[in-house]
């Protein structure tokens, strides 16, 4: 178990490392620190100086040694457009997006546990055929497009809710801006919410349904039926209990697709994130602000991976004798 | 030939599943109105002197009686010859993708089930970091960095090869861990062993005796593949790191008229849209209907 750890973090490393070159690398070819200093008017030779002066001139090993350790404190530059530390407007932007998945990931739950069972105990019922059929075309459904659909609807044509923005929010602990506490901040998370979590629920309710018509055919299943427990207690204690294990780490990986999906929902929504901040930090050519996100994303999302991974081993010996599944 | 196939047990599955003819058909008609785009269109798009701006925004036939049948987007041109070009663009970059993915993951699974050992167990480490990423967040962020690269204005003179490039580079890890599972099985059976008997190179073993035998489970995935890649390229396009608004594909026809859904000028985003749905669900239907078919035991990962 020690070994499969420590195998796991190293592998976790080597990709940090991986990303750090390439968000290094960027810098290094696109950025021009020097000219979003001082503009255009500043002589050849006192930019030169400032190069100098910046470590700009050092071998690109000193420099690189330098981003990390930089990176690692928590500096990732700053950015050109906003003129703050990167990180400082990445942690702004960071509660509206983590709301939207918060948000988000509760309408998976809600919907596709119940839907998920309900399929897999009645699969030839009309209703199950139904969800089925759906979750197909759901997955075939850009996300953008459902977004511009609900926004058709139920903002433009019914006026019911607000079709962009995150609404009034409200500063909580100092730091968090949050749309979750207010009656306008909640309107205007209905609609993002729904459109980020439509293209995950197809492949949630199929994948709870497959895992429970597996649990209902084992012998324990039957015996807890034969012992003439309630039916729901047969379907929830014993039945759904054994299908949260791939659940929860099939649902842990997808934290890289949940944070593509967020770039495109934030654009459609212009909702006030990191995706969002991404696109347009991609548009003002704002290099810093970009590597940063990109250092960011990729931190969390191995961080995320790997303990998921090592929960799973942890569950399921027979992940860590092989390495992999 | 003609008679066999007529006879065969594929055609006669085929037939009796209505969603597979369905959306085969669908997928058909999508193509071929794609492919004869210069005929069917009433203009050329790409061409700025056949497009007049003040036939800007006009609804479709049934809704403003005008002569364009789905009407007209902001800049004035006629949204059915926009689609029809722009399922070309869609497709074209869809297999162009796949076609890169395949060659890049059958070479790397070829190599890492034949050659085993070392370079398989570095060669799959990557390809799961990879697949751990999400081929989506792979293709965002390696479109954003060569758009940073070279300037929005440089992008929009490469993006169709940009756009098969980024989209190839961050999908083939798919193939390459499914011919790689095949490739373990294969290898395994008698016929590659007299093949090793009798002296033959490696590369030749690999491409001409078990490379044949691996191509059932490439062939179902490609189908598969060539939906996402163009769910993908919509994707991109839409964030606007894709094709530019004067050589639209669907997904920026998709872009170009979410703007105007707000002051009620649906049919500009609705049509395209619509369009690029049929086209990656007829995909999908037909690539489930091939799997069960086939039924490769392989594919399962």
């Amino acid at each position: 178990m020690f070994a499969f750890i420590i195998r796991r973090v190293a592998q976790a490393l080597l990709v940090m490392f991986v990303i750090s070159i390439i968000g290094f690398g960027i810098k290094y070819s696109f950025g021009d620190p020097v000219r979003e200093m001082v503009g255009m008017s500043v002589s050849a030779a006192d930019r030169e100086a400032l190069r100098d002066q910046l470590g700009l001139n050092d071998p690109i090993v000193v420099q690189w040694t330098r981003f990390v350790d930089k990176a690692l404190h928590g500096d990732l530059g700053r950015s050109f457009f906003y003129r703050k530390p990167a990180t400082e407007v990445i942690m702004k932007k960071a509660p509206a997006t983590l709301e939207l998945v918060f948000c988000s990931a509760l309408i998976i739950l809600l919907v596709s546990i119940p839907a998920g069972i309900y399929a897999a105990v009645h699969p030839k019922s009309f209703l199950s055929r139904c969800l089925m059929g759906i979750s197909i075309i759901g997955v075939s459904v850009p996300v953008f497009l459902t977004a511009i659909l609900l926004i058709y609807i139920f903002a433009v044509e019914l006026h019911w809710l607000p079709s962009y923005g995150r609404g009034e929010t409200v500063q909580l602990w100092g730091f968090w801006d949050s749309g979750l506490v207010t009656l306008d901040g909640l309107k205007h998370l209905i609609l993002p919410s729904i459109a980020l979590s439509s293209i995950m629920l197809p492949l949630f309710i199929r994948l709870i349904r497959a895992e429970m018509k597996e649990v209902l055919q084992t012998e324990y299943v039957k015996f807890a039926r034969a012992k003439g427990l309630t039916p729901w207690r047969v379907l929830m204690v014993h039945g759904f209990k054994n299908t949260l294990l791939p659940v929860i780490t099939v649902g842990g990986v997808q934290i890289g697709i949940m944070i593509a999906y967020t770039i495109l929902t934030e654009t459609v929504f212009q909702w006030q994130g990191m995706g969002f901040m991404f696109i347009e930090a991609v548009e003002r050519s704002d290099t810093s602000l970009l590597v940063a996100y990109l250092i960011f994303v990729g931190a969390l999302f191995v961080t995320v991976n790997t303990v998921v991974d090592i929960i799973y081993g942890l569950v399921n010996p027979m992940v860590r004798v092989s390495g992999r599944k | 030939m003609w008679k066999k196939f007529r006879e065969s047990y594929f055609l006669y599955s085929f037939l009796r599943d209505p969603v597979a003819v369905g959306s085969f058909l669908i997928l058909l008609v999508l193509v071929l109105l794609a492919l004869f785009a210069p005929l069917l269109a009433t203009q050329n798009p790409y061409d700025g002197s056949a497009i007049d701006i003040l036939d800007a925004e006009i609804a479709p036939r049934w809704i403003s009686h005008g002569k364009f049948i789905f009407g007209t987007d902001v800049q004035g041109r006629d949204i059915w010859s926009t689609i029809l070009y722009g399922a070309r663009v869609s497709l074209l970059i869809g297999l162009g993708a796949v076609a890169l993915q395949a060659v890049l993951g059958i070479v790397v699974g070829l190599v890492s089930g034949y050659k085993g050992g070392k370079i398989d167990s570095i060669l799959m480490r990557i390809t799961d970091v990879q697949l751990s990423f999400s081929s989506y967040m792979v293709a965002i962020f390696f479109g954003a960095i060569l758009q940073t690269a070279v300037g929005v204005g440089g992008y929009a003179d490469i993006a169709l090869p940009f756009l098969v490039f980024v989209i190839g580079i961050s999908e083939w890890p798919q193939y390459a861990r499914t011919v790689r599972a095949s490739v373990l099985a294969e290898k395994k059976k008698e016929y590659v062993e007299a093949a090793r008997v009798i002296g033959l190179k490696p590369t030749r073993i690999m491409w001409r005796h078990i490379l044949p035998n691996t191509l059932t489970p490439v062939l179902v995935i490609s189908t598969v593949q060539v939906a996402n890649a163009v769910m993908s390229e919509a994707a991109l396009s839409f964030l606007g790191l894709g094709m530019p608004a004067n050589q639209p594909s669907l997904g920026s026809l998709i872009k170009s008229g979410f703007t105007y859904v707000l002051s009620g000028s649906w049919w500009i985003t609705l049509f395209p849209g619509l369009v690029l749905v049929l086209l990656v669900l007829s995909i999908n239907l037909l690539g489930d209907w091939l799997r069960d078919f086939l039924n490769p035991k392989l594919y399962k990962d």
